[in-house]
């Protein structure tokens, strides 16, 4: 390789007293490259190998590009008129959702207030009616169960900040809406995730959906959710819902697919029916990575507060939004330093969770 | 169609993988190699019209190299590979006909299976492992534990119940996992190269325990192995696979000793035949036998007749009595004794025919062997042979070298 080498600068060296000689010439391009490796070139000589390596469909596409950017092509450059549909698709989606504002009102209605009145109200009621410094000791009881002594402590210290800021009672709030969506988001994601995981079919259906509701942006899908359901919490949680129901989705779906087949394969051949399977070792095995999905569902929900107090949804959002609105910077500060005390304490309790599963994982290899 | 004393019956059981399998199994495709129908059409044959049955109690295992498909035919016997044509009958029944539930039933309480990769589930603890099955059945938690329990003290596990999978060696997990396949008290054990994964020293533990086990249990035991030496030690018959078809079928013996083709004289030729062989595949006919009635000067007739200098005395049931030395006759007829009952000398050795060739080697090895000749005696002590020195030689260095030893001629004694 030394050698190799040693001979090329030799030849580099050489080159500038040859000049252009037609020998040279004739050799082309690869002896110029071979020249330049190892000399003062050399950083420019990788890529042009690389542009040279393209194919040539790409050379070919380079040059059309080129040539039209030389013309002018007038109004030929536009898009003509006749493609244009945009805007027909955007009025038959309006249409849409008028039609189901109207008809599926009275549903709509019984879904808003079924959700509000059995799950979101009791829930909040609960947690309000709880004295504050019990919660901060269920907090650290659980952070020490889950993390450490030291995280414990931490946790400890940033509840009893986030109270004397006298975000108490919006952490609780928001603490209310986190939790029900994170409860509604499981109660679809899981099955869902199952379902993909036992169908490839399944698989290749849902798989872009959830693609398309992690790109779209989230302010897109609020308006039709307020035209459905109104402002305020519902709108909120369903809001929420389907922006962190992804997660939860996906990595129900991994986590039984990784389940070791041979273990699968095992209980079968005891005579485990399907049901039985699921339960009683897939589930329980792909229980970390769902745990994870979980983890991943609460830190998106908790992300989407602000947005959600957007369309009326109360807590700790509201503060940011409020800060942002009448240039507050110090309330705003604060709002979001109660979001993420809220994030901290949640994650690392959740992956303290999927964390103390692991062992079962670790031997399953 | 199958006789009723068989416990399993395999006919014609084909294996395609692929999505076109049926279109194989009905055009000429079939009738083609493997390799060729797999480079061709992307499908695997990975069982060809395999036959064989397996009576109760028996223990038939299967060998051949991997991809052979053994665990396919393995996993056919209980469908968690689907067979693609032909039948399995259990107690006459073909399990192919079976509706899901039958089958889950079959499954739960007619066979067991042992996995190479033992399989066991890593969240439950041992206990609860083997209960698998039985807690499956729906059976209530304390009789499947008491069950659980049972099985575990029968492979030697007491004491680890309640420890988790992880915990345990390799032979220990394994052993969890037959008392898995045990617990249901099943009439068929599927054991899929269950001892594969251990070390060799805990591989032989595990095969004599097995054996100890299945003497108890008599179960009717498919053993898959890719180990000749475990196939021919554990095994009342074998069945050699190749391709996917089954190229031989015969007893240990029959296997080692005549080999069908190239293919299994390949498997079988770094065996140590000693081990394997019984004395009666090398011994000749006596050459000389005389009755313990006849007098010296007609059995020193005879020795000369047959220009030996030794000969085996039987009783008139052929019983051997013992051995006499021409020298010794010669004396005696000299001195005019009547009978040569007195002149008999116990034979140094007497090999039992059907006692391996490695048993009597090891007789010889506390014996330092002059003599060029040995008795060879049936179950009843009755002479039926004599081996020579040269011949188990033969064998012993056959399998050192790893050649095949001349079985062909030394078969004619038995
Ligand atoms: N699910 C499957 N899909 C496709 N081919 C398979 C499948 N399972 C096994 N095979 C093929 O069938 C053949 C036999 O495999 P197998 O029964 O596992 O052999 P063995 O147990 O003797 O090693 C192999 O060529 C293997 O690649
Ligand atoms: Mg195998």
């Amino acid at each position: 390789m030394a050698q190799l080498r040693e001979t090329l600068i030799v030849e580099s060296e050489q080159s500038p007293t040859t000049g252009t000689s037609a020998n040279e010439t004739r050799r082309g391009w690869s002896t110029l490259l071979r020249i330049t490796e190892g000399s003062l070139l050399q950083p420019v000589a990788a890529p042009l190998q690389a542009l040279l390596a393209l194919p040539k469909w790409v050379w070919l596409f380079g040059i059309a590009l080129l040539v039209g950017s030389l013309f002018n092509f007038g109004r030929a450059a536009e898009v003509p008129e006749g493609l244009l549909i945009g805007a027909t698709v955007a009025r038959g989606v309006d249409r849409g959702v008028d039609w189901m504002v109207v008809n599926w009102d009275t549903a709509l209605r019984a879904f808003n207030v079924t959700l509000l009145h059995y799950l979101i109200l009791p829930l909040e009621k609960w947690l309000m009616g709880l004295p504050w410094w019990l919660v901060t000791g269920v907090v650290a009881l659980v952070a020490y169960r889950m993390t450490g002594r030291v995280f414990a402590l931490l946790a400890t210290g940033m509840v009893v900040l986030m109270a004397a800021f006298g975000l108490y009672n919006l952490a609780m709030i928001t603490l209310t809406i986190v939790i029900t969506s994170t409860v509604l988001a499981v109660a679809l994601g899981i099955p869902t995730g199952i379902a993909m995981a036992k169908s490839n079919r399944a698989d290749a259906v849902i798989r872009p959906v959830l693609d398309l509701m992690q790109t779209m942006p989230s302010f897109v899908y609020l308006i039709p959710v307020i035209m459905l359901f109104g402002i305020g919490k519902v709108p909120g949680v369903i809001a929420v819902v389907i922006y962190a129901v992804p997660p939860i989705i996906r990595l129900t779906n991994l986590g039984i697919r990784q389940v070791d087949s041979s273990i699968i394969e095992a209980a079968r051949a005891f005579g485990a029916t399907g049901t039985q399977v699921l339960f009683k070792v897939e589930l329980p095995l792909a229980l970390p990575t769902l745990m994870a999905g979980l983890n991943q569902t609460i830190m998106m929900a908790l992300g989407m507060v602000v947005v959600t107090s957007m369309i009326g949804a109360p807590g700790l959002g509201i503060e940011v939004l409020n800060g942002i609105a009448r240039l507050e910077v110090g309330r705003g500060l604060l709002g979001g330093i109660g979001i993420v005390i809220m994030a901290i304490i949640l994650d690392r309790i959740t992956q303290g969770f999927s964390k103390s599963r692991q062992p079962a994982r670790r031997a399953a290899g | 169609m199958p006789s009723s004393t068989q416990k399993l019956s395999i006919r014609s059981l084909w294996k395609v993988f692929g999505p076109h399998a049926d279109y194989i199994l009905k055009s000429d495709w079939r009738r083609k190699s493997r390799a060729e129908v797999q480079k061709e059409t992307g499908h695997v044959i990975a069982l060809r019209d395999a036959t064989f049955d397996v009576a109760a109690g028996e223990t038939f295992v299967v060998m051949g190299l991997s991809g052979s498909g053994k665990s396919t035919l393995v996993r056919c016997l209980l469908r968690l590979v689907e067979p693609s044509q032909g039948h399995v009958l259990v107690d006459g029944e073909d399990i192919l006909e079976y509706s899901g539930k039958r089958l889950i039933q079959f499954r739960r309480k007619k066979a067991g299976m042992v996995f190479q990769r033992f399989g066991l589930l890593p969240h439950r603890s041992v206990l609860d492992n083997v209960a698998f099955g039985l807690e499956a059945q729906g059976i209530n938690k304390r009789t499947r534990l008491d069950r659980a329990l049972e099985v575990l003290q029968a492979v030697g596990l007491e004491g680890w119940e309640h420890n988790m999978p992880y915990e345990l060696s390799g032979g220990m997990q394994q052993r969890v996992g037959l008392a898995r396949a045990l617990a249901a008290d099943p009439e068929i054990l599927l054991m899929d190269e269950p001892f594969s994964a251990l070390d060799p020293l805990i591989r032989r533990d595990m095969q004599n325990e097995l054996m100890k086990l299945q003497e108890r249990i008599k179960k009717t035991i498919v053993f898959i192995t890719h180990d000749l030496d475990e196939a021919l030690k554990l095994g009342n018959r074998i069945a050699i696979m190749r391709d996917g078809a089954i190229v031989q079928i015969g007893t240990p013996e029959e296997i080692v000793a005549t080999p069908s083709d190239e293919y299994v004289s390949e498997f079988t030729r770094d065996v140590r035949k000693a081990a394997v062989l019984p004395v009666r595949s090398i011994m000749t006919p006596p050459t000389l036998r005389v009755y313990d009635w006849q007098g010296p000067r007609v059995v020193l007739h005879e020795m000369g007749e047959a220009k030996e200098e030794l000969a085996f005395v039987v009783d008139r049931d052929e019983r051997l009595m013992g051995v006499v030395t021409g020298r010794a006759i010669a004396e005696a007829a000299q001195n005019g004794v009547a009978s040569i009952k007195h002149l008999m000398q116990e034979p140094p050795i007497v090999v039992s025919a059907d006692s391996t060739i490695e048993a009597l080697l090891a007789q010889l090895l506390d014996y330092d062997w002059r003599i060029e000749v040995l008795p060879v005696v049936g179950a009843d002590d009755e002479l039926v042979g004599e081996v020579h020195r040269a011949s188990v030689r033969e064998v012993t260095l056959a399998s050192k070298a790893g050649q095949p030893a001349a079985l062909g001629q030394t078969q004619k004694g038995g």
